[in-house]
C-alpha cells in the first residue's frame, strides 16, 4: 500500500488515509495518544477529552479530528500531558473512586491513564456525588460511582440493537440510566454475553464472579503501561 | 390520560422529533411528565426510554416531579439582580407562601430561578407557566398573588400585567421601516439563485449570532453539499444574557424575518425552515404562528409562493429552557428531539445537519439583513459599517443607563457614543457579547463594535461604580455550570470546580495560590472543551483577572495569614454526609470580632 499523505506527530512523519482521524492514523503507526472514551470499533464520541493534541497550534480531539495533509502535531509534550493529567482528575474527583477496593483496580482504564501521566493526587476536591449500585442484574453489576460518561456502554448496546444504556440529564447530573420499566438492570434486555457488558473502561460494569478471577498484583496494567496495552490490543498482539 | 396522550400524538403525528413539543404539552396538562406517559411514548414513538428520560432531565421546563398548577421561574440575570430580584423574590415567596426552590404543599404554586429571560431592560422578569411579566414590583406580586390564589388561568390575566415592551430607541438600516410584504420575494424570483447569492456575498454580511462567519459562504457551502433535501433554520434561542434583541425582530419584524428565510431557502433549495423559539419567548409563539398562516394565505409562504412553483414552509418549535440549544448543533439535536448536546464536528451542518441533511442555521437577525440585501443589493449594505463588518448590528442595551432597550448601530460605533446614547453615567465596566464575551473596563470606551474589535450577538450590559464586579462575574460563572450539557468533561466538570473555587476566593477563603489555580482551570476548560459554551465559560473570570488582577488579590488579603487549611471548606464533607447545612454546621475562619 502506498501512502501519498502524511501529519507529523512530535516530528515523527505518519501517514493517512482519507477519512482516518488523527487517533487512527497515529495507531495505525503505533503511536500512543491517551483516551478514554475513544474505541476502534465504534463511533467516536470525542467527550473525555484526553485525545487533546494541538494541530497547527489549535488543539482538537484527535479521536474525531480528520487527519489532513502536512498537519504539524504534538501530542506527548509537557503542555498537554499536564491538561491530560487535570482531566482525568476531574473525572476521579467527579465520581467516587476507591482504587484499592475496586474489582477492576489493575485492569481500570481511568486508573492506567493516571498511571502513565504520572498522577499522584487528585488535585481537586471532591465532589462526593451520592450515586447508585444496581446489583439487579444476575450476571452483570453497576457502580455508577465509577461512571465517567464515555458512553462506550451505550454505542456497543445501541450496535447490538439493544439501546440498554443511555446518558441522561445535563452538566453536573449527568448519569447512565437503564432502559427497562423498571430503571434497573435485570429488567432490562443485556445479556452477559453482550459486547456492551464488557466494554467499560472503569469498573462501572462488572460481570459478576469474575472480579477477583485475576489477582491484583498480576494484572494488565499492574506490569504494563496502557501506551504498550493499548496499541498491543489494537494490533491484535 | 391515555386519551390526552393520544390527541397530543396525534397533533403532532406521531413524529419522534416532535419530542419536545409533545412533552411541553404534557406538562403543561399534567404539571410534570408522569411515568405512565413516557410508557405511553415509548410504545407509541416508538424511541428507547433513555431518551425520554434524558430530554425530561436536560431541559428546564420539563419535570417528573409535579410543579405547581402555577410554576413560576423567577429570571436570575445579573440585570434582574441589579434591578433587585432577590428582594423581589423573598417577597413573592412570603406572599404566595411558597419557599424558593419547592411546591407548595396543596400544590398551587411552585417557585425557582431560572437563566435568563430576555427582559433585561423591563426586569426584574418572572415566567409564570411560561408567559413573561416584567417590571415586577411589590403592587405588582401583590396582584399576581391574589390572581394565583383565586386560581384565574394567567391566559385570562389583564393584557396589562402580560405586556412586553418592545423598547426601540434607536433605529437604522433593519429596524427603520418594514419590507413591504412580497418585495424581497420579487427581487429574488426575478433574479437568479447565483445572482441572490453573490449579493449576499457582495453585502459582506456575517452571522449575528456571535460567531461572525460568512453568511454568504455558509450558504454557498450548503448549496454545494450533495444531498437535495435541505433545511432552513432561524436560531431563535436568544439565551445569552443581557440578549433580547431577537425578541423584538420576532414580535415587530416577522414578516422581514420570513421573507429571509424564504430568500435563503430559494438559494439553498430548501422547502422547510425552522424557527428554534427559546421556551422563554412562549407569549411570541402564536403571534408566529399567525403570521405564518397570514403569509400562506397571501402566497409568500406555502406550495406556490408567488404564484411560482416555489414551495417553502416555516414551522415554529419551542425550547424548553437550555442555553446550550442556542450551539447551533445542539440546536438541530434538540429540533430532532433530543437533548441538545452538540455534535462533533466535521461535518457541519451545511453538509449534515438536520436529519443529517444539509442545513443552514442563522440567527434572526442575520435573516432580517438577508431580507433587506435581498431587496436592496449588497452595495447598499455594504456601504454601512466598517470594511470588515459590514451592515449594523441591533444592541440590546441594560444595566445601568437611563435608557435601556434596543439600539441600532453602524459597526464601528465606538463604546462612548453608544454609552452617551443610552444615558450611562459613572461607568465601572461593560460586559459587551454577555457572558461569553468580554468585559471591558472604563478605560476602553474608544473600542468600537465590530468583528475586528468587540464582537458581540447584541448583548450589552453595563455596570456603574457601585456594583460589585465580583457578583457580576459570580452571576455568569454560576450561569455557565448550570448550563453546561455536561458532555465533555471539561466544561462539565470544570465549570462546576471553576464555580466552587470563585465562590472560595469571592467568601475570602481564598489563600495565594487559588488564584494562580483558578486561572488554570479557566484556561484548561478554555482550551479542551467540546463547544461554544464551554470554550468561554472562563470568559468573565479571566477578562476580570486581566483588568483587576489587584481586585482578585485583595480578596486574598482579607485574610491577615496564610492558613495551612480551610476550616469551613474541611467541614464541607460532614455537612454533606450529615445534610446538614445551618450556620451552626459553619465555622468562620478567623475570629469575629
Ligand atoms: C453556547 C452557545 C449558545 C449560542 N446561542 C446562540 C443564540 O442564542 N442565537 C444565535 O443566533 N446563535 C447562538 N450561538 C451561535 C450559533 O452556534 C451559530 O453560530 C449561529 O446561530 C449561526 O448563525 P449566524 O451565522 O447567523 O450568526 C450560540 C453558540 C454557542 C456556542
Ligand atoms: S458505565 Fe462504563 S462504559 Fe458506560 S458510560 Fe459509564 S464508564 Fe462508560
Ligand atoms: S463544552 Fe460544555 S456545553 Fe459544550 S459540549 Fe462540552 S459540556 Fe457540553
Ligand atoms: S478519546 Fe477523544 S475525546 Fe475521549
Amino acid at each position: 500500500m502506498t501512502h501519498s499523505k502524511h501529519i507529523t506527530i512530535d516530528g515523527q512523519t505518519v501517514p493517512f488515509e482519507d477519512g482516518q482521524t488523527i487517533m487512527d492514523a497515529a495507531t495505525h503507526a503505533g503511536v500512543y495518544i491517551p483516551h478514554l472514551c475513544h474505541h476502534p470499533d465504534f463511533t467516536p464520541h470525542g467527550s473525555c477529552k484526553l485525545c487533546t493534541v494541538d494541530v497547527n497550534g489549535r488543539q482538537v480531539s484527535s479521536c474525531t479530528f480528520p487527519a489532513a495533509d502536512g498537519q504539524q502535531i504534538g501530542n506527548n509534550t509537557d503542555e498537554l500531558n499536564a491538561e491530560r493529567k487535570r482531566l482525568t482528575q476531574m473525572l476521579f474527583v467527579e465520581g467516587n473512586h476507591f482504587c484499592p477496593s475496586c474489582e477492576k483496580s489493575g485492569n481500570c482504564q481511568l486508573q492506567a491513564v493516571g498511571y502513565h501521566l504520572n498522577m499522584l493526587d487528585n488535585h481537586y476536591p471532591h465532589f462526593f456525588a451520592l450515586r447508585e449500585v444496581d446489583a439487579s442484574h444476575p450476571d452483570v453489576l453497576i457502580d455508577h460511582n465509577r461512571c465517567i460518561f464515555c458512553a462506550l456502554c451505550v454505542r456497543a448496546s445501541h450496535a447490538e440493537d439493544k439501546d440498554v444504556f443511555g446518558i441522561v440529564g445535563r452538566g453536573i447530573n449527568k448519569h447512565l440510566a437503564i432502559n427497562s420499566e423498571s430503571g434497573k438492570l435485570c429488567d432490562s434486555e443485556l445479556s452477559v454475553d453482550d459486547r456492551a457488558a464488557h466494554i467499560c473502561p472503569t469498573g462501572a460494569i462488572l460481570v459478576k464472579g469474575t472480579a477477583f478471577k485475576v489477582p491484583i498484583g498480576q494484572r494488565k496494567f499492574d506490569h504494563h503501561d496502557i501506551d504498550e496495552v493499548s496499541l498491543g490490543e489494537e494490533h491484535g498482539k | 390520560m391515555e386519551s390526552f396522550i393520544k390527541h397530543t400524538l396525534e397533533k403532532y403525528e406521531h413524529q419522534a422529533t416532535q419530542l419536545l413539543m409533545i412533552l411541553r404539552d404534557i406538562q403543561a396538562q399534567y404539571f410534570h411528565i408522569p411515568r405512565q406517559a413516557i410508557d405511553l411514548l415509548v410504545a407509541e414513538l416508538n424511541i428507547p426510554k433513555t431518551q425520554i428520560l434524558g430530554v425530561i432531565e436536560f431541559y428546564s421546563f420539563l419535570s417528573s416531579e409535579p410543579r405547581g398548577r402555577y410554576d413560576i421561574y423567577i429570571s436570575d440575570s445579573i440585570t434582574d439582580q441589579m434591578l433587585g430580584s432577590h428582594a423581589m423574590a423573598d417577597y413573592l415567596c412570603e406572599k404566595l407562601n411558597t419557599p424558593l426552590g419547592t411546591v407548595r404543599v396543596d400544590g398551587l404554586v411552585s417557585i425557582a430561578y431560572t437563566s435568563c429571560t430576555g427582559l433585561c431592560e423591563q426586569g426584574p422578569a418572572v415566567l409564570v407557566n411560561g408567559y413573561p411579566i416584567g417590571q415586577m414590583t411589590k403592587a405588582r406580586i401583590d396582584e399576581i398573588a391574589a390572581l394565583i390564589e383565586q386560581q384565574i388561568p394567567v391566559t385570562e390575566w389583564k393584557a396589562e400585567l402580560l405586556q412586553v415592551n418592545d423598547n426601540i430607541y434607536k433605529k437604522d438600516l433593519l429596524l427603520s421601516g418594514h419590507i413591504r410584504p412580497g418585495a424581497a420575494l420579487w427581487a429574488t424570483i426575478e433574479g437568479s439563485k447565483e445572482k441572490i447569492l453573490e449579493e449576499i456575498k457582495l453585502s459582506g454580511l456575517r452571522g449575528r449570532g456571535g460567531a461572525g462567519f460568512s453568511t454568504g459562504m455558509k450558504w454557498q457551502f450548503c448549496c454545494e453539499a450533495q444531498e437535495t433535501e435541505r433545511y432552513v433554520v432561524c436560531n431563535a434561542d436568544e439565551g445569552e444574557p443581557g440578549t433580547f434583541k431577537d425578541r423584538i425582530l420576532l414580535n415587530s419584524y416577522a414578516h422581514d424575518l420570513l421573507e429571509g428565510m424564504a430568500v435563503a431557502g430559494f438559494i439553498i433549495g430548501a422547502k422547510k425552515g425552522f424557527i428554534y423559539l427559546r421556551g422563554e419567548y412562549l407569549h411570541l409563539y402564536q403571534p408566529l404562528v399567525d403570521i405564518i398562516a397570514e403569509r400562506k394565505r397571501d402566497k409568500f409562504l406555502g406550495e406556490h409562493i408567488l404564484g411560482f412553483y416555489w414551495e417553502f414552509n416555516v414551522e415554529v418549535r419551542l425550547g424548553l429552557g437550555a442555553y446550550i440549544c442556542g450551539e447551533e448543533s445542539a440546536l438541530i439535536e434538540s429540533l430532532e428531539g433530543k437533548m441538545g448536546v452538540p455534535r462533533n464536528r466535521p461535518p457541519f451542518p451545511v453538509t449534515s445537519g438536520y436529519l443529517n441533511k444539509p442545513t443552514i442555521v442563522n440567527n434572526v437577525e442575520t435573516f432580517v439583513a438577508a431580507a433587506h440585501i435581498a431587496l436592496n443589493g449588497g452595495e447598499w449594505f455594504k456601504q454601512h459599517g466598517t470594511e470588515k463588518s459590514a451592515g449594523t448590528k441591533i444592541l440590546s442595551i441594560s444595566g445601568d443607563c437611563a435608557r435601556p432597550g434596543i439600539y441600532e448601530y453602524p459597526f464601528g460605533t465606538t463604546v462612548r457614543q453608544i454609552l452617551a446614547d443610552c444615558g450611562a453615567e459613572d461607568v465601572l465596566g461593560i460586559q459587551v457579547g454577555g457572558p461569553s464575551g468580554t468585559f471591558i473596563s472604563n478605560q476602553e470606551f474608544d473600542r468600537k463594535i465590530a468583528f475586528e474589535d468587540l464582537a458581540t450577538g447584541g448583548s450589552f450590559i453595563i455596570f456603574n461604580n457601585s456594583r460589585d464586579i465580583f457578583a457580576v462575574v459570580q452571576n455568569f460563572t454560576h450561569f455557565f455550570a448550570h448550563e453546561s450539557c455536561g458532555f465533555c468533561t471539561p466544561c462539565r466538570v470544570g465549570t462546576s470546580l471553576m464555580k466552587n473555587q470563585f465562590d472560595k476566593i469571592c467568601t475570602g477563603h481564598g489563600s495565594s495560590g487559588d488564584v494562580r489555580e483558578l486561572q488554570e482551570i479557566a484556561k484548561l476548560i478554555k482550551a479542551t472543551s467540546h463547544c461554544g459554551l464551554g470554550q468561554t465559560a472562563a470568559q468573565p473570570i479571566l477578562t476580570t483577572l486581566e483588568r483587576y488582577p489587584e481586585l482578585y488579590n485583595a480578596k486574598l488579603k482579607q485574610i491577615s495569614f496564610e492558613p495551612g487549611f480551610d476550616l469551613d471548606g474541611s467541614l464541607a464533607i460532614a455537612r454533606l454526609l450529615s445534610g446538614r447545612d445551618d450556620s451552626n454546621a459553619h465555622l468562620a475562619q478567623v475570629e469575629e470580632e
